[in-house]
């Protein structure tokens, strides 16, 4: 889709509401997550998945996305610090602008911080789905831009890791630039005999 | 080490800190000084001449000072590069009436007294963090008596003593009678999985480092009586096992209890007072020797590395990875990586893993020789823009350009904008547009959010890296808190707008609260400094308005405080309680009447 077609088409929004195994499904309830979210303006489908991220549970959206004309997508699981970057290399395998994706947080945020209250864990998942719908509906595709690159590694201190890390880059072929702030390499190893669990020179 | 040093694709800057980072991934700019070494380390062939004539006498660094080197010196035999190195605190000086007699007997001429430091500037695409670790000084644990008794060594003091390089050529003797010892205790956990003294953690290294230990004084001695004091014993490794059960088998006898003093005797033993946990009784072990597994703590470098990195530690004082278990060796910035003690004690196996991780983890970056950025970032709409500057003055990274007095537009440098947002947050017409958080997609998560029931709700943004991730540690650690507080992530505490919150006010929000990275960790350099200043103002308008100031909180949240975010919820819904529905409807007729506070029109979103 292009870019003139794309802000001409109104948005068609596909929710996922996951399980995760029992990790949410044990507190909240995905079914009435759903139905919350399901009379929202421009929601063209809502559905529960046991595992999204999962191969299976990524099929499922990418098939809704294909047979729906979905073009942005609510991912209602855990952090998108652990798995914006999954459902946005989705997203482009199915031929959406990976930005048109909003996750909700239910795992870290609702079922597993309010164990003992699952009616109002219920209550937080289905507004954080709502609010995720709300600004899905707004967001826009975003483009990367490419830049050039330096080939060098700067590695901060010259002990075992320092070293190990310069060596595997050097022998890949790029550049190092090992850095110490002692006269020579070696750190606290350097300093050993004998080192567990061969009981071998550590030099 | 050799390998490393003679690389023909490793530059080895030794003597060398790094002073200034500058720039983001596939092209940081890094200053480094490079300090004087007094002797060209490519010329010197280590004769050693220089060290014969030098009348200077120190104590040894490398063999924890129970060895004594010269003020020229070679760090030690296998040093790489494997030059000289002349310490000019302790020089007498280049005066040939005052010493100068190392440059008399250097026939390469190598010693140059008028070498000074360097700076030198170069560009790299990715950053590896090995700064390593420090061992634990246990002077403050005066039951154990180190210093006071010359007997009580460290770890790595015995392990200099037990060195065939060491002072001793390996032979094991007391300190204070230089007789070898008939019996050595070692005490464990020695600054390491105290509440009380030293650190709370497990240093990792040491149950099998004394393990080693007692091996290494059996094959010296095998009559020896070894006693080992501990908590518990940690062999929990490949091969591990095996030599614990080995030092077993030869005798070592492992006591479990960690002693409660440690008196000298006349003849410099020391007497060593045990619960043994085993049979509850209290016993006396005298032992001619005895060493004390210090822990790990972070290296001194590491707060400063943060700072210059802007990147986020643990509450231990290690590096912070991006995550636990499926990103351990990348920090939350990409480009950056950890390898070894950096990110947390680990032993040499782990750290050569971790660092040819790190080492794979960059190669992956960098293998296409050009890198994606990320298009989360600012624009300028030129026709609203009235060139007032405020802009370019927030942004941490230089990357807005105005000319105030001929009134240009704004410019925004999209290579340079790390997508902070504060520079939208603090635009008086609205004219910048940050993009993936715009103002209408934040607003239009508030009025979602208060559309029912919003006295009952706790409005909080969060930002990326250290708020909304700290929210992810309560959840991983399964903290409970009050479950009404509803998160709005925006990348940084920089793009809370004046807006947002007047607006959330004013559609019946009883308080909200602004979270950020601490003070020094923003890692958007210091974008959170104007976060403070703007909920200062705030709260100034709030209380000329008649609002309660304390309804808007900011907190600082970082992303290892799961506990500290849990708690500050716990407050926050006190505070929520404390909010009346008179309050709030009063709220909103105020904000309702004041025409500065209302939102602003959106421009960005045709």
């Amino acid at each position: 889709m292009d870019a003139s077609t794309f802000l001409s088409a109104p948005p068609r929004v596909g929710v996922y509401v996951c399980h995760c195994g029992l990790n949410i499904a044990r507190v909240v309830d995905c079914g009435a997550v759903v139905r919350s979210v399901q009379a929202m303006d421009d929601v063209a489908v809502a559905r529960e998945l046991p595992y999204a991220c999962s191969e299976p549970g990524q099929q499922v959206i990418k098939q809704d996305i294909e047979d729906m004309g979905l073009n942005r997508i609510v991912v209602a699981s855990c952090s998108p610090r652990l798995h914006e970057t999954t459902f946005r290399q989705m997203m482009r395998d199915a031929g959406l602008n990976p930005f048109l994706l909003e996750m909700a947080n239910l795992r870290e945020q609702c079922s597993w911080v309010h164990m003992h209250d699952p009616e109002a864990a219920t209550r937080k998942a289905a507004d954080l789905a709502r609010m995720a719908v709300s600004r899905v509906r707004r967001l826009s595709p975003l483009h990367p831009q490419r830049l050039p690159l330096t080939k060098k590694t700067l590695v901060i201190g010259g002990g075992v890791a320092g070293i190990q890390a310069a060596l595997d880059l050097a022998d890949s072929g790029y550049e190092v630039v090992l850095v110490e702030k002692r006269p020579s390499i070696g750190g606290m190893m350097a300093q050993l005999d004998k080192t567990f669990p061969t009981m071998d020179c550590s030099i | 080490m050799a390998d490393a040093g003679r690389h023909p694709r490793i530059t080895l800057l030794t003597l060398s800190e790094v002073t200034d980072i500058k720039g983001y991934v596939g092209n940081f700019h890094v200053k480094i000084l490079k300090k004087a070494r007094y002797v060209d380390e490519k010329a010197c062939t280590a004769c050693g001449e220089c060290a014969r004539v030098c009348p200077v006498v120190r104590p040894d660094e490398f063999n924890q000072g129970l060895s004594s080197r010269k003020a020229i010196y070679s760090p030690f035999p296998q040093a790489v590069p494997s030059a000289y190195v002349l310490n000019a605190n302790e020089c007498l000086g280049h005066n040939p009436a005052v010493c100068a007699k190392c440059i008399a007997v250097c026939e390469k001429g190598c010693i140059n007294f008028h070498m000074s430091d360097e700076e030198i500037e170069v560009t790299v695409g990715t950053i590896i963090v090995a700064v390593g670790m420090e061992s634990y000084d246990p002077t403050e644990l005066d039951e154990y008596g180190y210093t006071r008794f010359p007997n009580v060594l460290t770890s790595l003091e015995f392990e200099r003593l037990i060195n065939a390089g060491g002072p001793t050529k390996g032979e094991i003797v007391r300190l204070s009678d230089r007789r070898a010892p008939r019996s050595v205790g070692f005490v464990q956990c020695v600054g390491s999985r105290s509440a009380r003294k030293g650190r709370s953690y497990c240093s990792n290294v040491c149950c099998m480092n004394t393990v080693k230990s007692t091996l290494v004084l059996k094959e010296h001695d095998p009559d020896l009586d070894i006693k080992v004091f501990y908590i518990d014993i940690r062999a929990f490794g490949k091969g591990f096992e095996d030599l614990y059960t080995r030092s077993r088998r030869l005798g070592v006898r492992y006591i479990r209890g960690l002693p409660g003093t440690v008196e000298e005797l006349p003849d410099g033993s020391l007497r060593v007072a045990v619960e043994n946990a085993a049979t509850g009784r209290l016993e006396f072990h005298d032992l001619d020797m005895l060493v004390l597994a210090v822990g790990i703590q972070p290296a001194e470098s590491t707060r400063k590395l943060q700072e210059m990195l802007g990147l986020q530690l643990t509450s231990d004082g290690f590096f912070l990875e991006a995550h636990p278990k499926l990103q351990p060796v990348d920090a939350a910035t990409r480009g950056i990586f950890f390898a070894g003690c950096a990110e947390g004690p680990k032993d040499i196996k782990d750290s050569v893993t971790q660092a040819s991780a790190a080492a794979a983890r960059a190669m992956r970056l960098m293998q296409w020789g050009e890198i994606l950025t990320e298009p989360i970032t600012a624009e300028v709409v030129a026709e609203h823009c009235i060139a007032c500057g405020r802009c370019a003055q927030v942004c941490p990274y230089n990357a807005v350009t105005v000319d105030k007095k001929k009134k240009t537009p704004a410019t925004i440098t999209t290579a340079a904008c790390a997508g902070c947002g504060t520079c939208a947050a603090e635009c008086p017409t609205g004219a910048i547009i940050m993009n993936h958080f715009k103002d209408i997609q934040i607003r239009e998560q508030i009025d979602t959010m208060l559309a029912e029931n919003p006295a009952e709700k706790i409005l909080t943004f969060a930002c990326n890296w250290c708020s909304y991730a700290g929210a992810d540690s309560a959840g991983v650690s399964r903290l409970q808190y009050p479950p009404n507080a509803r998160l709005i992530r925006t990348m940084c505490s920089g793009r809370v707008a004046e807006s947002f919150v007047w607006h959330a006010f004013q559609k019946g929000a009883p308080v909200v609260l602004v979270s950020g990275c601490h003070i020094g960790d923003c890692h958007y350099i210091n974008a959170n400094h104007w976060t403070e200043k703007r909920i200062a103002k705030m709260r100034k308008k709030m209380e000329k308005l008649g609002i309660r100031p304390e309804r808007l909180q900011l907190e600082w949240v970082s992303a290892a405080e799961g506990v500290r975010f849990a708690k500050v919820m716990a407050q926050m819904e006190q505070l929520r309680q404390s909010v009346t529905a008179e309050e709030i409807a009063e709220t909103v007729r105020i904000l309702c009447e004041h025409k500065d506070t209302r939102p602003q029109t959106d421009d960005g979103d045709a």
